[in-house]
């Protein structure tokens, strides 16, 4: 497409944009959408206005860099875009589950800089420059993480949806030092929801990694 | 989720600036409740302003009070060292809220700013004064087991949902806060309001104002401390009824006392009658019946959350000897 790029860059910090100021942008991307809903438009006319549409869309997208189980990716989101439909949807890092979408299950849990959070509740564009891990990337190669060997063993699941998201839970629970009983794993491990109930083996599971005392 | 635009200021004034000038612009914090309400269709802002490459994250102590960031995590706070040496109230308040996930996520301030989860707050196809002004509460004859049974008004039931909150009110909190007029401090007790005529009004923060910092006083009441959070399943669930307590005691007398209740109104539910109370009074369990019953005055329940009239004097009771070392 040719855009001039400097006309709509929407970059993160950018409060003082160097082509259409924001409010501007807004209202331009109204009077768009106006456009195209008229239905008796001729064709020419919407042609053109579909075009417009499509430089609407490339104003919207913002570029972000992310660190994806080591590989670097350089994207252009829609601010409104998930990491987690990011993940699944344009990735197809299809591993993290999408459960509730509303930060209630744990399913969508990957590691950002290290720490566990929820990709359902996390913006795309807000992740730039960040390191993200999701269950794909905990293998070392073809050796599976302790973790993933302990849930296997101990048969930490039935269905399996919710297991990417226990499993790196679990791996944050145990860097956290906070897998250090059952009741404690219990407590810590509460965001993770199991509706098959697999609860007992993967809190075995857990504990076995954490007294093996292998490097999580 | 609606469409919005999204910017990252690197200097507060710039953040403060585009909430004056687009009044459907938002701060975004952790956005675990801002996201949730966005997907919803509860709230829908034109634009997002992430205030996540402000300075805020600092946990320090100095002149004799503990300075929190508004950025500080949920989690960062629960863990930090300072915190948990100078204010381990506020640490077991924040470790009994939400999850480890969601705990690396939220930030102070916006946990502070939560919103209610009132269920008719949530489902958009029925009225609810607080999400639509004038739409009427479908909470008053409706399912209310969750709801208040103080402060309330017959336009709102609905209560306010952060347990850290609840610790914060106890503590004798100062908010500093950014706006367009300059800085100001916000008694923490001040910052949230009674629903009244206008409970889509969940605090006294004006337009564009921004939580910088909270600052936690030392006080001689800050080590013998308890809260004490009853919900419907071990964890990971909100509070039916929770109690925050701080004492001091000489000689196993109270000299001071800092109560606070959540689950029970639009905000967090400072106890100042029943600690004046305690002052002077034995450690004792009598001692700490009498505060209960005094705490329970002007009470009133609904068709379904009668069940909290029971409930929260008795988690005072417990809370209050946990704190006391008697339990
Ligand atoms: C499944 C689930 C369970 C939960 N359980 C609990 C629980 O048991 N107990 C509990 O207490 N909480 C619970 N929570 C709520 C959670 O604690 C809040 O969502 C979180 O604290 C919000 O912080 P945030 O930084 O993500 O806020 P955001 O979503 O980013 O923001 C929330 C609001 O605060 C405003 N805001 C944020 N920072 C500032 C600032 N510095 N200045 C001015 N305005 C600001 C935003 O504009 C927004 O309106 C739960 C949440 C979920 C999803
Ligand atoms: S999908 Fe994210 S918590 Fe359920
Ligand atoms: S294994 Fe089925 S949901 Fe957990």
């Amino acid at each position: 497409m040719s855009i001039d790029k400097n006309a709509g860059n929407n970059q993160p910090a950018a409060e003082n944009n160097n082509g259409l100021p924001n409010e501007d942008r807004r209202t331009f991307l109204k009077k768009t959408s106006a456009v195209v809903a008229l239905a008796l438009t001729p064709p020419t006319v919407l042609k053109a206005a579909s075009m417009d549409e499509k430089i609407a869309a490339a104003f919207e997208q913002v570029k972000i860099t992310l660190n994806i189980n080591g590989n670097r990716h350089k994207l252009a989101v829609e601010p409104r875009v998930t990491l987690l439909d990011l993940l699944r949807e344009d990735l197809k890092l299809t591993g993290t589950k999408k459960g509730c979408d509303y930060g209630q299950c744990g399913a969508c849990t990957v590691h950002v800089n290290g720490q566990r959070v929820l990709a359902c509740l996390s913006l795309a564009v807000m992740q730039d420059g960040k390191k993200i891990t999701t269950i794909e990337g905990l293998a070392a190669g073809e050796k599976l993480h302790p973790m993933q060997e302990a849930f296997i063993k101990h048969d930490g699941l039935q269905c399996g949806y919710c297991t990417p998201g226990q499993i790196m839970s679990a791996v944050a629970c145990v860097r956290e030092g906070q897998a250090n009983s059952e009741g404690q794993i219990r407590e810590y491990m509460s965001g993770n929801i199991c509706r098959c109930g697999a609860y007992p083996n993967i809190v075995n599971a857990i504990l076995e990694v954490k007294n093996g005392g292998q490097k999580v | 989720m609606n469409q919005f635009q999204y910017v990252q200021p690197t200097k507060q004034k710039a953040a403060i600036e585009a909430l004056v000038k687009n009044a459907n612009a938002q701060f975004i914090a952790g956005g675990t409740n801002l996201l949730d309400l966005m997907k919803h269709g509860i709230v829908a802002p034109e634009k997002l302003v992430d205030i996540n490459k402000l300075p805020l994250k600092k946990i320090s102590h100095e002149n004799s009070s503990l300075r929190i960031g508004a950025l500080a995590l949920n989690s960062e706070v629960a863990d930090n060292k300072l915190v948990l040496a100078k204010q381990p109230l506020l640490a077991q308040a924040l470790n009994a809220g939400a999850s480890g996930q969601l705990r690396n996520m939220a930030t102070m301030g916006g946990n502070i700013l939560q919103r209610t989860r009132c269920p008719y707050f949530y489902d958009i196809a029925l009225p609810c004064n607080k999400r639509e002004p004038g739409s009427g509460c479908s909470a008053l004859a409706g399912f209310n087991r969750m709801h208040a049974i103080f402060g309330y008004s017959d336009k709102c039931i609905a209560v306010h949902p952060s347990d850290m909150s609840v610790a914060l009110a106890a503590l004798d909190v100062t908010v500093v806060v950014a706006g367009p007029q300059g800085e100001r401090q916000i008694l923490f007790t001040d910052l949230h309001r009674l629903p009244g005529d206008q409970p889509e009004k969940d605090t006294t923060l004006t337009r564009g104002e921004l939580i910088l910092d909270i600052i936690i006083p030392d006080t001689p009441f800050a080590q013998q401390v308890h809260y004490l959070k009853v919900r419907d399943r071990a964890s990971y669930a909100f509070a039916l009824v929770s109690v925050a307590a701080a004492l001091a005691t000489q000689n196993n007398i109270i000299t001071a006392a800092r109560l606070a209740m959540g689950g029970v109104a639009h905000k967090p539910w400072r106890l100042s009658e029943t600690e004046k109370s305690l002052v002077g009074k034995p450690v004792s369990e009598k001692t700490f019946q009498e505060a209960a019953e005094i705490a329970m005055r002007g009470a009133q329940a609904f068709t379904h959350n009668a069940y909290k009239l029971k409930l929260a004097p008795n988690i005072l009771v417990e809370a209050l000897k946990t704190a006391a070392g008697i339990a």
